[in-house]
C-alpha cells in the first residue's frame, strides 16, 4: 500500500516535471508564433509597395502565385496577403480589447454578485438576464448612433455585450468558493470583502475564466464580422479576418484560397492562444504554487 | 462505387417521396420544384411587393391581361377589349369559360371588388399608386374621396368591365398585367376577412390554387380545374421554396432537389459556366443600376465634377471583370429594349478609357482639385457582396481623378433611410421596371419620392408633363427622349449597368423562355423525363 | 427549494417587463423603419400604412397598446410576413428549432464532457492534444463555413444526405443541421470540462478520495465530475436558450423553417412586432434556463444555499 503510494507519487513528480517542461515548450512556441503573427500583421504591410485599396485589374480573383501575389487576390483584384495582414490588425485588436473589456466587467461583476449573495446577487443576476434578452443588434446600432462611428467604440461595444457568460461563470465559481474554509477563515480574520474578492475569490476562479477567455476570442472576432455586415464594423477598404472569411465562404469552390488563408491565420492565432491559456492557467493556479 | 450506390439510394428515396405525394392525386402527376429566392411576405395580391412573391401569386391569380412565356402582354381573363378614341375608356369582355378554384364564375364584380379593395386606405396597400391613372383612384386612396363607387371601374354586366382613366395613359394595358389589378374572390374575402389568404380558405382564378403554405419551408400549389386553359397546363403540382441563401440553393439544385431557381451565387459564375453551362441562364432585364448624385451637395453642383465622376468609371471593367455575369454597361438611364423609345446616351460613350480619364482629370483640375487637394466624397451602399465590389472598384477608378472616396455600407433599412433623408453624397441605387415604359425610369428624375438626388430641371419636368398627356406614341417618345437627353447632358445621375436576369433552369424543364420582365408562369412549362 | 423556484418565477414578470420596455424604445429609436425599402413610398401610402399599423399615434400610446395586447396573449401581426401573426410564426418554427437544438445540445453534452474528461485525465499526452486540437478546430471554424462544407461534402459530392430542405422533418434532413449545431457545442463543452476537470483532479478532496482507495473510475464519476461540471452548467443556461431558438446561418444554409432567422431578419426588416415577439420569447427562455441552472447548481453543490 505504502509502496504503491510512494511509487505513484514518484511517478507523478516526474510526470509533473516533464509536463511542465513540455507545457512550457508548447506555451513558449505558441507565444513566439503569436508574437510573430502580431508583428507581421502590424509591421508587415510596411514592406509592401502596394496599398490596401490598390486594384490589380489584370489579376482579379487569381490564385496564389500569379502576378507575385503569394496569397492570390480577392475578387476585386486586391492582394490577399496584404489584406489578410491588415485584417489581422483589426481582428487581433478586437480580440484584445473586447476580451479585456469582457474580462474586467465579467469577472468583477460575477465575483461581487456571487460573494454578496442574497438580494444583491439576485438583483445583479436579473440584470444579466435582462441584458441577455435585449436585441443585441439594436443595442449596437443605438450605441453607434449615440457615440458615433468609431472603431474603438465597436471594440468596447463587443466587449460590453460579451461579458454576460463570463459573469455567470465567475458567479457560479464564487458561490462554491465562498463556502470554503479558507474564505471563511479570511473572513474570521477580519479581511475586508474587497480583499477577499481580489485576493482569494478571483485567483481561485481563474481556471475556468482563462478557459472561457480562449473561447471568447473567436466569438468576438466573428461578432465583429457581423457588425461589419450591418455597416457598423470596419468599412472598406479596411477589412478583418471575420470579413475575409465570410467573403471567402461565398466562393469556396471557385476560389478556395480566399477562404483558406484568412481562415488559417485565424486558426493559428486561436491555437496559440489556446496553448498560452493552458500554460497561463497552470502558472496562476494557486494550488500548484 | 460508393457515389454510384448512394445516388441510387437517393433516387430511390426521391421516387418514394414523389410516389407518396402523388398517391393522393394522379399516378403520373408532374411536380415542379421551384426556388423563388425568398420567403413571400404575403400571398394577398393587394399586398404583394416583390418578384419572389409574384412567382407564386402570378401562378395563382390572373388579371384581365397576362403575360405569355416571352413576357408579352396577351389576353387573360378578358377575351377581348375596346379602347375609346381619346384613350380613356377601356371596355373588357370577360371570358365565360373560366372560374375560381371553388367552381364559382369569375365576374366583372370580382375585378371591381379587387381594385376597390386595394385602393381603400384601410387596406394600406403599398403598391396602390400603380393604379393612380384610373379615375378617382388617387383621391380614394388618399382618403379625400370616401365614396368607393366613384372609382372609374364599373361592372356593366356580369361579364363586361369598364375602366375609365383620369387621362389617357399609354402604358395602362401593360400595367393591368400587374398583381395590383388582379380580381379577388369577393365571396371568400368577405367571408373570412384578412385570413382569406390562408391555405384551405384561399380561392384563386389562375392556373393553380394554393394547397399548403409552411412558412420558411415551402408553398404547394395544385392545378385549378376551373381554369379555362387547364387542359394545356401540364404541370400538376408546384412546390415553391424560399431559397434565400443562393449558395445553398445552388447546392440543392445540383443535388436535383430543385428544377428551377431564381438567381444563383454570382461569385460562382465562372464555375457555373464551366460545369453547368446549359442550366445557367443569363438574359437582359429592364433595370438600371445607378449611382444617384446628391444635387444638394455643393461639391456635386459643379457639372464638371459630375461629368468627371461619370467619365472615370470604366463600366466595361465593372461588367466584365468585377461582376462577370453578363451585365451590360449602361450609358443611359433608360435601359434599351423599350419598343420605339430610343435611350439617350452619355456624351463620352465610345471614348477610349485612357482618353476619358485624361479628360476627366482635366475637368477636375478646372474645378480646382488636384493630387494634393483631392475631392473627399462619401459613397454609400447597402450591404451586399456585389454592391461592395462595385463600390471598391469605383473608388479605385476615382482615385485617378483626385477623388478620395470614403466607403460607407449599411443594412438596407438604414441605407434607404439615409437616402430618403438626403444624407449622402453618392449612393448606390437600382430600379427595376414596374411596367415596360421609359416613363417608369424617367419619373425618377422628376420631383417624386424616389428622386433621391433631388435633380430638378424645369425644362425636363415640362417635357415629361407634355409626354404624359400626349396620345401619339411617336411624339410621346420624342418628348421623353428630349428629357433624357437633358438629364444625360447634365450628368444628373451615373448609370452603371443594366440588370440581367439570373436563373438556374434544369434541362428537364421545357417551356421556360428568357424575357425582359423575367416573367415565368408555370402554366407554360412542362417537365421532360 | 420550491419556494425559491416559485419566487424566481414571480420575479420573471418584472424582469420581462423591463426587457420589453427597454427593447421597445431601443428598437424604435434605431434609424430606419418597417416601410423603408428599395422604393420610397408616396407620402399618402405611407400615411395609410402608419394608420393601419397604429403607428400614427404617439410612441407611449403605442407602447401601452402593445402591453395591453400582450396581456391577452396578442403579439400582433408581423409587418413583413403579413399573412401570419407573430404567434403563428413563432409557434410554427419553434418546435423545429427546439428539436434540432435539443439534439445538438445533447450531443454536445455527451461528446463534450466525454472528450473533456478524456483529455483532462491524459493531460499533455498526444491523446489530449489530438482531442483538444479537434475541439479548437470546432471553435475556429465558424458555422457559416462549416455548414456549407458539410452540404458540399455529404449533400453534393457524396450524395448521402439531402443538401438542404426540411422535407416534413425526415431524419435525413436533420442530420447535417444537428451536426453543424452540435460541433461548436462539443468544442465549447469539451474545453471547459477539460479545464475544470484538471483543476478538480488536483483538489484536496480528490486526493483524499484516492487515498481512501476508491477506484479511479469512481473518483472521476462520483466525485470529480460533479464539481468539474459547475462552470459548464453556468454556461449551459444561456447556451441552451440560444441553441434551441435556432441559428439564422444554419437555417438559411439548410433551408430549415426554424425561428433563428427571425432574430436577425426581423431586426433587419424593422419588423417591430416580430422583433418584440422574439425578444419576449427569448427573454422568457433565458429566465427559465438560468433558473434551472441555478437549481441544478444547488443540487450539484449542496453547500450553496439560496435564501
Amino acid at each position: 500500500m505504502s509502496n504503491a503510494t510512494f511509487a505513484a507519487q514518484g511517478d507523478s513528480l516526474m510526470q509533473d516535471a516533464l509536463r511542465r517542461l513540455f507545457l512550457n515548450r508548447a506555451t513558449l512556441v505558441s507565444s513566439l508564433l503569436l508574437t510573430l503573427m502580431a508583428i507581421s500583421c502590424f509591421f508587415g504591410p510596411l514592406f509592401f509597395n502596394t496599398e490596401l485599396d490598390e486594384v490589380f485589374w489584370d489579376f482579379m480573383g487569381t490564385p496564389p502565385g500569379e502576378g507575385g501575389h503569394w496569397f492570390g487576390t480577392d475578387t476585386n483584384g486586391r492582394d490577399l496577403l496584404l489584406r489578410s495582414l491588415y485584417g489581422g490588425q483589426i481582428s487581433l485588436t478586437v480580440a484584445l480589447i473586447a476580451t479585456l473589456v469582457s474580462l474586467i466587467i465579467g469577472v468583477s461583476y460575477g465575483a461581487i454578485s456571487g460573494y454578496m449573495g442574497g438580494r444583491v446577487d439576485n438583483l445583479m443576476m436579473r440584470f444579466v438576464d435582462i441584458l441577455y434578452s435585449m436585441p443585441f443588434m439594436f443595442l449596437v446600432i443605438l450605441m453607434m448612433v449615440v457615440f458615433g462611428r468609431s472603431i474603438l467604440l465597436i471594440y468596447i461595444a463587443i466587449g460590453a455585450v460579451e461579458w454576460l457568460d463570463m459573469a455567470r461563470i465567475v458567479r457560479g465559481q464564487t458561490l462554491t468558493l465562498k463556502r470554503k474554509e479558507f474564505i471563511e477563515a479570511a473572513h474570521a480574520l477580519g479581511v475586508s470583502d474587497r480583499q477577499i474578492i481580489l485576493r482569494h475569490i478571483i485567483p481561485n476562479a481563474l481556471g475556468p475564466v482563462i478557459v472561457y477567455v480562449t473561447l471568447t476570442v473567436p466569438k468576438v472576432i466573428l461578432l465583429e464580422s457581423f457588425l461589419s455586415f450591418l455597416g457598423l464594423g470596419v468599412q472598406e477598404p479596411m477589412t478583418s479576418w471575420g470579413v475575409l472569411i465570410s467573403e471567402g465562404t461565398a466562393n469556396m469552390e471557385g476560389a478556395p484560397w480566399q477562404l483558406f488563408f484568412p481562415a488559417a491565420m485565424l486558426a493559428i492565432t486561436l491555437f496559440c492562444l489556446n496553448f498560452i491559456g493552458d500554460g497561463l492557467r497552470d502558472a496562476l493556479d494557486p494550488k500548484s504554487r | 462505387m460508393i457515389i454510384k450506390r448512394s445516388t441510387l439510394l437517393r433516387n430511390t428515396l426521391r421516387t418514394a417521396a414523389i410516389c407518396a405525394l402523388s398517391a393522393s392525386t394522379l399516378v403520373s402527376a408532374q411536380t415542379l420544384h421551384r426556388g423563388i429566392g425568398g420567403e413571400p411576405g404575403t400571398l394577398d395580391p393587394n399586398h404583394v411587393s416583390g418578384n419572389w412573391e409574384d412567382f407564386v401569386v402570378g401562378d395563382l391569380f390572373m388579371g384581365l391581361v397576362t403575360q405569355d412565356m416571352h413576357g408579352k402582354t396577351i389576353a387573360g381573363m378578358a377575351k377581348d377589349w375596346t379602347i375609346s378614341e381619346d384613350g380613356t375608356v377601356y371596355t373588357f369582355n370577360l371570358r365565360k369559360d373560366t372560374g375560381w378554384s371553388d367552381g364559382k364564375a369569375v365576374t366583372a364584380q370580382d375585378f371591381v371588388f379587387g381594385i376597390q379593395r386595394i385602393l381603400n386606405p384601410a387596406t394600406a396597400a403599398k403598391y396602390a399608386y400603380v393604379l393612380y391613372p384610373i379615375l378617382n383612384a388617387e383621391a380614394i386612396n388618399k382618403g379625400e374621396q370616401k365614396d368607393l363607387s366613384s372609382l372609374g371601374v364599373k361592372a356593366l354586366d356580369e361579364h363586361t368591365l369598364q375602366i375609365t382613366l383620369k387621362a389617357q395613359t399609354p402604358y395602362f394595358l401593360d400595367q393591368l398585367t400587374h398583381y395590383t389589378a388582379y380580381p379577388l374572390p369577393q365571396h371568400v374575402v368577405e367571408k373570412y376577412g384578412n385570413s382569406w389568404v390562408k391555405a384551405g380558405k384561399m380561392v384563386s382564378n389562375g392556373a393553380y390554387q394554393l394547397a399548403e403554405w409552411l412558412p420558411q419551408t415551402h408553398i404547394k400549389a395544385r392545378k385549378n380545374p376551373a381554369f379555362f386553359d387547364a387542359i394545356n397546363v401540364t404541370i400538376d403540382n408546384v412546390t415553391y421554396y424560399p431559397t434565400e441563401d443562393r449558395a445553398a440553393a445552388l447546392k440543392r439544385f445540383r443535388a436535383g432537389e430543385l428544377d428551377l431557381n431564381y438567381e444563383f451565387p454570382v461569385d460562382q459564375f465562372n464555375w457555373l459556366k464551366k460545369n453547368m453551362a446549359i442550366e445557367t441562364r443569363v438574359s437582359p432585364q429592364l433595370g438600371t443600376y445607378y449611382y444617384p448624385l446628391n444635387m444638394r451637395s455643393p461639391k456635386l453642383q459643379d457639372v464638371r465634377v459630375r461629368k468627371a465622376l461619370s467619365m472615370a468609371i470604366n463600366r466595361e471593367i465593372i461588367t466584365d471583370k468585377v461582376l462577370k455575369t453578363g451585365e451590360i454597361p449602361a450609358y443611359s438611364f433608360v435601359p434599351p429594349g423599350l419598343g420605339r423609345y430610343k435611350a439617350q446616351e452619355l456624351s463620352f460613350k465610345g471614348l477610349p478609357y485612357g482618353t476619358a480619364v485624361k479628360q476627366a482629370q482635366a475637368l477636375m483640375e478646372q474645378a480646382g482639385y488636384s493630387k494634393d487637394n483631392p475631392l473627399a466624397l462619401q459613397l454609400r451602399y447597402n450591404t451586399h457582396d456585389a454592391h461592395k465590389k462595385i463600390a471598391v472598384a469605383v473608388a479605385a477608378m476615382w482615385k485617378k481623378i483626385y477623388v478620395k472616396t470614403e466607403l460607407t455600407n449599411a443594412e438596407v433599412a438604414v441605407h434607404y433611410n439615409e437616402l430618403k433623408e438626403s444624407n449622402f453624397e453618392v449612393a448606390r441605387a437600382g430600379w427595376l421596371a414596374d411596367y415596360p415604359d421609359a416613363q417608369n425610369f424617367l419619373s425618377l428624375l422628376e420631383p417624386t419620392p424616389n428622386n433621391y438626388g433631388g435633380y430638378n430641371n424645369a425644362q425636363y419636368n415640362q417635357l415629361m408633363d407634355k409626354a404624359a398627356v400626349t396620345l401619339d406614341p411617336v411624339t410621346r417618345a420624342d418628348y421623353m427622349q428630349q428629357a433624357e437627353r437633358i438629364a444625360m447632358d447634365e450628368y444628373a445621375t451615373i448609370p452603371i449597368y443594366y440588370y440581367v436576369n439570373l436563373n438556374l433552369v434544369s434541362e428537364k424543364v421545357k417551356g421556360w423562355q428568357p424575357n425582359l420582365l423575367d416573367s415565368h408562369r408555370t402554366r407554360w412549362m412542362s417537365l421532360a423525363d | 427549494m420550491s419556494g425559491y423556484a416559485l419566487r424566481r418565477l414571480l420575479q420573471s414578470i418584472p424582469t420581462l417587463l423591463v426587457v420589453i420596455t427597454l427593447s421597445f424604445f431601443l428598437m424604435r429609436l434605431a434609424p430606419g423603419g418597417p416601410f423603408d425599402g428599395e422604393r420610397k413610398l408616396p407620402p399618402e401610402i405611407e400615411a395609410n400604412l402608419l394608420a393601419a399599423y397604429n403607428m400614427d399615434q404617439p410612441l407611449y400610446l403605442q407602447y401601452f397598446d402593445y402591453l395591453a395586447g400582450l396581456l391577452v396573449g396578442d403579439f400582433g401581426p408581423s409587418f413583413k410576413y403579413k399573412d401570419f401573426s407573430v404567434t403563428e410564426l413563432i409557434w410554427s418554427g419553434f418546435p423545429i428549432s427546439f428539436e434540432l437544438g435539443m439534439w445538438a445540445m445533447l450531443i454536445g453534452l455527451v461528446f463534450g464532457i466525454g472528450f473533456g474528461c478524456y483529455a483532462a485525465l491524459r493531460q499533455n499526452t498526444p491523446g489530449d492534444y489530438l482531442v483538444m486540437s479537434t475541439a479548437m478546430a470546432g471553435i475556429a471554424i465558424p458555422n457559416f463555413v462549416m455548414a456549407p462544407i458539410l452540404t458540399l461534402v455529404f449533400g453534393v459530392m457524396l450524395g448521402w444526405l439531402p443538401a438542404g430542405g426540411w422535407n416534413d422533418g425526415a431524419w435525413q434532413n436533420k442530420v447535417l443541421p444537428i451536426l453543424a449545431l452540435a460541433l461548436p457545442q462539443i468544442a465549447y463543452i469539451a474545453r471547459m470540462t477539460r479545464g475544470s476537470m484538471i483543476e478538480v483532479m488536483g483538489a484536496q478532496f480528490i486526493r483524499t478520495a484516492r487515498a481512501k482507495g476508491i477506484s479511479e473510475r469512481k473518483v472521476v464519476t462520483r466525485h470529480a465530475l460533479k464539481s468539474a461540471l459547475l462552470p459548464v452548467i453556468s454556461y449551459l443556461g444561456p447556451a441552451t436558450a440560444g441553441v434551441i431558438t435556432g441559428s439564422v446561418v444554419i437555417e438559411q444554409i439548410f433551408g430549415i423553417p426554424g425561428i433563428g432567422r427571425y432574430f436577425v431578419q426581423a431586426a433587419l426588416n424593422r419588423d417591430y412586432t416580430l422583433v418584440m415577439g422574439t425578444v419576449v420569447f427569448y427573454g422568457g427562455l433565458i429566465i427559465l434556463f438560468n433558473l434551472l441552472v441555478d437549481l441544478i447548481y444547488a443540487w450539484l453543490d449542496p453547500q450553496i444555499r439560496y435564501e
